[in-house]
């Protein structure tokens, strides 16, 4: 079967939207030719920084052919209905329809054959389809044109045929540009016009012009001779993946060169050094196998084969990096100058978000719920306190300036300089931590002690103000800093209940809204905020358990109690969400997470995953799953009969009214499984609670066993047997909502 | 060029690999063979070549243009009392545009390379992406940055929109920074350093002898001393006297316009004036937000009168 050869030649593709088009080149293409009946066998794209190309194998030469039954009017309907009937179907007589008949009569039917077209014409309109419609995160126009695209496209490649014999060029045009079998070797080395085929003699002759095709095999390439290089002086390669595809996408025909700069530069942070040379030169940095220090010396990759086998391009890219590195010394060298706490006063001027005020107004937040923190955290609360004041400070040094993303580093670097305990540098860099989900996380009492309070003013500021995250939407990373507590409390496995940092951080905030509304004095407002929150937190409590978040209309109500309320309450939620995920994520399953979030009064992280933990384990044994098929069993009766009676079975139930041994002995078990789960709870030992649970068991299955609860004609004895089965259900509800759980 | 020509004694300096002149002439006698118009720089104070209403106003309407000239670009936040070896308040671009772009504009480009004596057999040049956008101006395009062996020495953009408006056709523009330029092909470097006149020994003119004293006098001036009460004042009365000039200019149902250019004059200057202010510390950050939007609602307004103008297109 025929393959289709297609190549769209454009000016510099941008490096980071390569990869995205080649896919979905592929993906727009295959899939109308599938909806065009056209099956094909298989289908690759590639890219460089100037051709998008797809190969698609094993395309039928025609669309199949199909038929079209069309149903007309009855037999005898009136001329009219007939005459539309033939011109609709392109029929000359009625007696070119065949009658058919249904229950209701004879009608005329007629089968339209459509028979399939050549392939390469239903192509022919396909390809400039997808080209006039393409997804470019960014796309232009040129010239006088009206066609877009990433940047000016120059020519197309399309080709159409069988193995066997030379394939067809695909006939179309786009914007005034005709699809041939032309295209253009690299821009320098071989920029002549080749005549292609198909996809082997494509890639070879690609090959030969020095382009090559594959975006992988670049990399490869990239990747080999530069670790090669680096072995040959006994070095290794500092390996980035993101920088590797990007260079990928930066050439066609990589010539991979070392360069040096001078030791002197070695001085300066290899952070700096390596953002230096990775942001602005797009080169790699080699480090030293034996010391694991940074070399002095580069990976460049060159676009192109030089007369002089690359000496002027190396010399170039040397002096280019000595120009920046010495920018950088230099930056470094005069941010050394100015102590961290010297720099607040610039912070002051600085907003950190126009409803919350300076960056030094969310310091000082910070440095106070550090301190508070520390005991908790096993940290001494002065360091905290030292390393949230001056874990901020570099964000204007000359350096983060130039580096956003050396944040914190430097602050590490300057406040190990100016003579800082090690703990309070270390902060300065860890509080940040962790970024993202493969990022470490701080295990460092005075680092976790200021990445807590950092996150914990951050998700207090923005709910006050009403930021929260929507949907998709989540600009201030708040579901990050979010996990990133939860991430820090488990694996530090801490004991810190929620609710009285969510209360400690919101305080200094919502008092500063308040103050600003109100236009009243500080003081007075903290002391009302605090009243209010106190009030407030009582039922946050409440809160944790519906996860779900309704829209409360009351909300926008411009009164403080609302306020603090709606921010409780969410802020809580957030975390029972976000925990839920990562649980999930961690494996857990999601019905448990539920059913130990339901209980009341959960806001200690590490108490709610033990406690999932034990359910599940309890879950898998013989007595968990029995226990919870009885407990299923006895809600299900009390639900059926509390709706048929329009009442509810709650409450003790009478121990004089037992008739049954089952009954009592149930009613006893009950009674000291309940005092040991409690007694367990307390110790927080939630397995012997649960194997306090697990002693129900036979006596829940004796009872239904011999036990009739619906008794017919004796409704008292019903009644106490009913608020017996509750009692299983209130049991229960000690170690978790199990009505949650999944069968 | 001949044998001879080479060989005589005023070619090789101005030889662009040798003298900063001689780059600039290279260019211009380049891009005259293409066609273009040969400028002079525009006589305000503007931040970019982009500012020339050889760019700003003729990147508008459908008549075709093809210009190119050398502006002298004032950054004053840039300057760093001519300490720093490659920063200045004060330095050249060469800026071409050419509308509609042409199918073989990035060839142009690296002929135009070849011209000054970088040659892609040598030299490693790339097209790495870079979108501009200039929210003063209310402008964008998309294109690269021009690479030669890592250093960026040229900006190369395929304008969209201008003043807010669509461009149609499209001007490619293409901006060489001269003074990194002529570092690199010089081997300098130190901006300072740059052979001005070509010459060597006592008739030796270097790019500091031009240029290091004022670079020192306007950064003590734009940090310092610029008068900031002046410079507010003169911000507003830019301001009002362009719209004074567009209220003017619009004639006939508001059909046609009179005094585009005069107009944009005052745009330019609002602009020059925002960014000495801005040197001298006293914008906040959310001023600074109001004061851009100010300057771009003016340029939109001037690129609005000049596509009423005949030079916009206007019948």
């Amino acid at each position: 079967m025929p393959d289709l050869l297609l190549e769209l030649f454009s000016e510099e593709i941008p490096a980071r939207m390569q990869a995205r088009a080649a896919e979905d080149l592929r993906k727009l293409v295959t899939d109308k030719l599938v909806a065009a009946g056209l099956v094909y066998e298989g289908a690759k794209a590639f890219v460089t920084p100037r051709r998008l190309a797809l190969a698609v194998q094993g395309i039928p030469a025609r669309q199949p052919d199909a038929k079209e039954e069309k149903k007309g009017p009855r037999v005898g309907a009136p001329e009219g209905a007939i005459a539309g009937f033939l011109k609709s179907a392109g029929l000359k007589s009625i007696n070119e329809a065949k009658v058919q008949q249904d229950k209701k009569g004879d009608f005329y039917l007629v089968v339209i054959e459509k028979p399939g077209r050549p392939a390469i014409e239903v192509i022919g309109e396909i390809v400039p389809e997808v080209v006039r419609g393409f997804p470019w995160p960014k796309a232009m126009r040129w010239g006088s044109g009206r066609l877009t695209w990433v940047r000016p496209l120059h020519s197309i490649v399309a080709t159409f045929g069988p193995e066997t014999e030379d394939p067809e060029i695909v006939k179309f045009t786009v914007d005034g540009i005709e699809a041939g079998n032309t295209t253009y070797g690299h821009r320098f080395m071989a920029p002549q016009p080749i005549k292609v085929r198909r996809l082997d003699d494509y890639v070879q002759k690609l090959e030969k012009a020095k382009v090559v095709l594959d975006p992988a095999r670049r990399a490869e390439i990239i990747l080999t001779d530069a670790k090669n290089l680096a072995f040959a002086q006994g070095l290794e390669l500092v390996e980035d993946h993101s920088l590797l595809d990007e260079v990928a996408g930066l050439v066609e025909w990589p010539v991979v060169l070392m360069g040096t700069f001078d030791q002197a530069f070695l001085q300066i942070p290899p952070e700096v050094i390596r953002s230096t040379i990775r942001a602005n030169q797009k080169c790699f940095v080699l480090r030293d196998a034996r010391t694991d220090k940074l070399a002095a010396k580069f990976i460049l990759v060159a676009n192109t084969e030089a007369a002089d086998g690359g000496k002027a391009i190396i010399a170039g890219n040397e002096r280019v990096i000595r120009a920046r590195l010495s920018d950088a010394k230099f930056f470094y060298e005069t941010d050394l100058k100015t102590r961290l706490e010297d720099r607040l006063p610039k912070l002051s001027g600085i907003v950190f978000h126009e409803k919350l005020g300076s960056q030094v107004e969310r310091i000082e937040r910070i440095e106070r719920l550090a301190r508070e923190l520390a005991p908790a955290v096993g940290a001494d609360p002065a360091l905290a306190e030292r390393a949230a004041k001056l874990g901020k400070t570099d964000l204007v040094s000359e350096m983060v300036g130039e580096f956003p993303e050396l944040q914190g580093v430097m602050g590490r670097y300057y406040g190990q300089a100016q003579g800082e305990d090690e703990t309070v540098a270390r902060a300065i860099e860890d509080h940040y931590r962790p970024q993202g989900p493969s990022d470490r996380v701080p295990s460092e009492p005075v680092s976790v002690a200021v990445a807590l309070a950092d996150k914990f003013d951050t998700l207090a500021g923005f709910w006050a103000i009403e930021e929260k995250p929507t949907g998709s939407k989540d600009p201030y990373a708040l579901r990050r800093a979010a996990l990133g507590i939860i991430r820090i409390v488990l694996e530090n496995k801490l004991r810190l209940p929620i609710m009285p940092i969510a209360e400690s951080a919101s305080r200094p905030i919502l008092a500063r809204r308040h103050h600003i509304s109100l236009g009243k004095n500080v003081s007075e407002e903290e002391s009302i905020a605090s009243r209010l929150i106190a009030d407030v937190l009582h039922r946050w409590t409440d809160s944790i358990a519906s996860t779900a978040k309704d829209d409360d209309p009351h909300a926008k109500v411009p009164d403080i109690d609302a306020v603090g309320h709606e921010l409780a309450a969410d802020m809580l939620g957030f975390f029972a969400d976000r925990l839920k995920v990562h649980l999930r994520e961690g494996g857990a399953r999601h019905d448990l997470v539920d059913a130990v979030f339901s209980l009341e009064r959960q806001d200690d992280l590490l108490i709610i995953v033990r406690r999932v933990e034990a359910l599940a384990d309890f879950l898998e044994t013989e007595d968990g799953k029995n226990l919870l098929a009885g407990y299923k069993r006895a809600t299900n009766i009390i639900r059926i009969e509390e709706k048929k009676d329009n009442k509810s079975y709650t409450g003790a139930p009478d121990a004089k009214a037992y008739k049954q041994n089952e009954e009592r002995a149930l009613a006893e078990t009950i009674g000291t499984a309940k005092a040991e789960a409690a007694a367990a709870l307390e110790a927080e030992d939630f397995t012997s609670a649960m194997a306090a649970i697990a002693k129900l068991r036979p006596f829940v299955d004796a009872f239904f066993d011999k036990v009739t609860v619906n008794v017919e004609d004796d409704a008292k004895l019903r009644e106490n047997r009913l608020k017996l089965l509750n009692e299983i259900r209130e049991a229960t509800a000690a170690v978790a909502d199990f009505s949650k759980i999944g069968g | 060029m001949s044998a001879a020509d080479q060989s005589a004694p005023q070619q090789s300096d101005m030889d662009p690999r040798r003298s900063f002149q001689g780059l600039i002439l290279t260019l211009q006698r380049f891009w005259a063979e293409q066609g273009c118009v040969i400028l002079q720089p525009y006589d305000m104070e503007v931040g970019a070549g982009t500012f020339h209403p050889a760019t700003t106003l003729r990147a508008l309407g459908p008549k075709a243009w093809n210009a190119a000239y050398v502006q002298p670009s004032r950054r004053p936040k840039d300057g760093r009392y001519g300490e720093n070896p490659n920063r200045l308040q004060h330095y050249y671009q060469f800026q071409v545009i050419l509308k509609p772009s042409p199918p073989d504009l990035q060839d142009l480009y690296l002929k135009s390379l070849y011209a000054i004596g970088i040659d892609a057999a040598l030299h490693d040049l790339r097209f790495v992406e870079d979108d501009w956008e200039s929210p003063t101006l209310g402008a964008w395009g998309l294109g690269w940055e021009c690479w030669c062996d890592g250093m960026e020495v040229s900006q190369f953009t395929y304008f969209q929109q201008v003043a807010g408006f669509e461009c149609a056709p499209v001007s490619g523009e293409l901006t060489y920074g001269l003074e990194r330029l002529a570092m690199y092909v010089q081997g300098v470097d130190r901006v300072f350093d740059l052979n001005f006149n070509g010459r060597e020994g006592g008739q030796k003119v270097t790019y500091g002898d031009v240029f290091l004293q004022a670079e020192q006098e306007y950064s003590r001036h734009n940090f310092e001393h610029a008068d900031v009460d002046m410079l507010f004042s003169q911000f507003k009365m830019a301001e009002a006297a362009c719209r004074k000039y567009l209220d003017a200019g619009w004639e006939g149902e508001n059909k046609k316009h009179l005094m585009a250019l005069p107009a944009y004059d005052q745009c330019i200057k609002a602009s020059h004036v925002f960014n000495l202010l801005d040197a001298r510390g006293v914008i906040s950050v959310t001023e600074r937000q109001s004061y851009i939007l100010r300057v771009r609602e003016l340029a939109k307004a001037c690129g609005e009168a000049w596509l009423a103008t005949e030079g916009g297109g206007a019948r």
